[in-house]
């Protein structure tokens, strides 16, 4: 099992390359390559999931430990990757299919395919590689790749978006490879597992070094005050673009790392859970007032990512801050579900809306909310699936997004944080006033007359966004006891066991 | 702005004289990377000094270029795909059965052919960094001409 792993670097960097070798001569390669390589690793990753969850580790090169130092790089999948290799392949797949209608508008469609799979493959990088150093570099991998495909139509306001992000990119790159550098310097090594087996006998950077990570991470992530290139990042780029960046790039690159390393390698303190839990609660407050006001569907859609992020990262620091004050065992770990939870709903409410919001744009030309109106007769399909979304989003049930709601909000009461529990449910609502407007003022209202023609998007993009509606009703059974065991609960169990992380990996 | 007839033909000529010895000197770099300090980064931004070299004597000819392009675009990605296929013959060849397996003997130590696939390796990478250094400053010229125009 643990033989498959390299396939996920193997087969979307041999995409890539053959689209770009060959799709000079055969223009549709991109095309015909993607959707078959997407469904392989789809498959590859329920059979994964499908395993009695544990801890697979492959050495690339083969090499063996030397006087106990591990010298290979190391892959390693465990239950917490198995959850960000099904957002990245899932949404991935769905997303592939809806650009086949959607780049016919692009000249140079083997280009967006060919830096797709490249993105695709940093993504998988990051997630399954188990040294620090190789994630770094997937992570570079992925954001430059994403560089270029925010500003793939190459307008006035992609090209000031992506050199926007590409500034802010680069300097938490600088950030991270600086915090690499330190760690290095105090362990002598760069492999994860390693570095939690030496952090505890070199006290000195720890504390600075977690700050130097946070910033970085935190920037990819967009946590508020890093989210500035967010809005402009997400919002002008291709909308499966967006869709990718806000459903799933901002998780695998940022808060899965943030998880990883704050609880399986460095030891659990108070400060930094308490940073982390501050950043959640004021992404998650600040996002969803900035996004109230906006009339440009994507940008409005953009700040909300912003918000579930803060969500996300607030089910992760309450469950961090539990651990640390010493709390009871059963709050941290349904605060930590209830953040993976919706890590894994947002994945999928997120990148249908931007779907959506492409859609609505692909025929009618605009994302200004005030000058569209009464889709809902002329694109049905768009129009429902839109509103499962944003009711999900909103926290309405039975949709997925109620549920991993409730149990951060029980997470944060249980464990005394009835501020915290509060926020969470004052978002909520605001979440709903906005989509609210949403709905009114694209797909409800009166039809501009300039709109009567307008038909339902090509049967790619469709069918992506109804399997993308029905997964966002289906998601909500993975709370169900019973269900939970399967796939959640591995993952919280790697993040509760946060000292065998290295025992695991390395079998010291 | 390169002008479109280049210099004179004096530095034409030495530039024509320098270049091959760069060039070879950017494969000696490359091929003993498991050797000397070096590699194959190293060697490839060398051996593409030398094609910049040229094209800077010479002078820029749009057309000449542009037709150019898509060779340079091609070298690159088929020498990164050669990688990633030496990388999966470690894989499915049975004597080491591992993504980037050094399935090639490793050979006497300081000799020229050791190291197994490495220096394989390093030739590539080699290729792939020339031709991507000389398709940013060809794609640079293009650019500026094509503005100036």
């Amino acid at each position: 099992m643990g033989s498959l792993l390299p396939l996920y670097i193997i087969i979307p960097l041999g995409t890539a390359f053959l689209t770009l070798i060959f799709g000079r001569w055969l223009h549709n390669l991109g095309k015909y390559l993607i959707i078959p390589a997407m469904l392989f690793l789809t498959g590859l990753t329920i059979y994964f999931v499908s395993q009695i969850p544990q801890t697979v580790v492959y050495r690339v090169g083969g090499f063996a430990d030397v006087l106990n130092i591990p010298v290979a790089i190391f892959l390693v999948a465990d239950g917490l990757t198995n959850i960000l290799l099904l957002i990245i392949s899932i949404v991935g797949l769905l997303v592939a299919l809806y650009s086949l209608s959607y780049t016919k508008q692009y000249t140079g469609e083997t280009k967006f395919y060919a830096l797709f799979c490249l993105m695709l493959a940093g993504m998988y990088g990051v997630v399954i590689a188990g040294d620090i150093f190789n994630l770094f570099v997937f992570l570079e991998i992925a954001s430059i790749a994403s560089y270029t495909l925010v500003a793939f139509g190459i307008e006035k306001q992609q090209l000031e978006a992506t050199f926007k992000y590409q500034v802010l990119g680069g300097v938490s790159s600088l950030i991270i490879l600086s915090a690499i550098g330190f760690i290095y310097w105090t362990t002598g090594t760069l492999n994860l597992a390693d570095i939690a087996r030496q952090l505890p006998q070199v006290k000195s950077f720890q504390l600075f070094v977690s700050v130097l990570l946070i910033g970085g991470f935190g920037l990819k992530a967009a946590l508020v005050p890093f989210h500035s290139w967010l809005p402009d990042a997400h919002s002008s780029a291709p909308s499966p673009i967006s869709a990718m960046l806000s459903g799933v790039l901002i998780k695998a690159v940022g808060a899965y790392v943030i998880i990883r390393l704050f609880f399986n390698i460095f030891q659990i303190n108070y400060q930094i859970a308490m940073t982390i839990t501050v950043l959640g609660t004021l992404s998650m407050i600040v996002g969803v007032f900035l996004a109230i006001g906006q009339w440009d569907f994507k940008r409005l859609l953009a700040y909300h990512s912003i918000s579930q992020m803060g969500y996300v990262v607030l089910g992760i620091g309450i469950g961090l801050l539990v651990l640390a004050t010493g709390g009871q065992e059963k709050v941290a770990i349904l605060a930590i579900t209830g953040g993976l939870f919706h890590m894994l709903n947002h994945s999928i409410f997120k990148a249908l809306l931007f779907l959506n919001a492409g859609s609505v744009e692909y025929r009618t030309g605009t994302r200004d909310l005030k000058r569209l109106g009464g889709l809902a007769e002329k694109m049905p399909i768009t129009s429902g699936s839109s509103f499962v979304a944003s009711m999900a989003i909103s926290g309405i049930p039975p949709f997925n997004g109620f549920f991993s709601k409730v149990v951060i909000i029980f997470a944060a009461i249980q464990a005394g944080y009835y501020w915290l529990a509060f926020f969470a449910v004052v978002v909520s609502i605001v979440t709903l006033a906005s989509f609210t407007k949403v709905q009114k003022y694209a797909f409800y209202g009166e039809l501009p007359a300039k709109y009567e023609n307008v038909k339902e998007s090509p049967f790619g993009m469709s069918l992506s966004m109804t399997i993308l509606a029905i997964l966002c009703l289906i998601m909500s059974l993975l709370i169900i006891p019973g269900v939970r065991e399967i796939f959640l609960k591995p993952a919280v169990d790697v993040l509760m066991d946060a000292s065998k992380y290295s025992v695991k990996v390395i079998g010291l | 702005m390169i002008s479109p007839h280049g210099m004179t033909i004096i530095v034409k000529k030495i530039c024509q004289f320098i270049a091959p010895t760069i060039f070879l000197f950017g494969i000696y770099i490359s091929v003993y990377g498991h050797l000397s300090p070096g590699g194959g980064f190293a060697g490839g931004v060398i051996m593409a000094s030398a094609f910049i070299l040229q094209i800077l004597s010479d002078g820029s000819l749009l057309e000449k270029l542009k037709s150019e392009r898509w060779r340079l675009e091609l070298s690159e990605s088929l020498s990164i795909f050669s990688f990633l296929i030496l990388a999966v013959l470690g894989l499915l060849l049975a004597g080491t059965a591992v993504f980037f397996g050094n399935f090639l003997p490793p050979g006497k130590l300081g000799q020229l052919i050791s190291g197994g696939f490495i220096p394989i390796g390093n030739l590539i990478i080699g290729i792939e960094v020339c031709a991507s250094m000389t398709l940013i400053f060809v794609a640079l010229i293009i650019f500026k001409d094509e503005e100036s125009e």
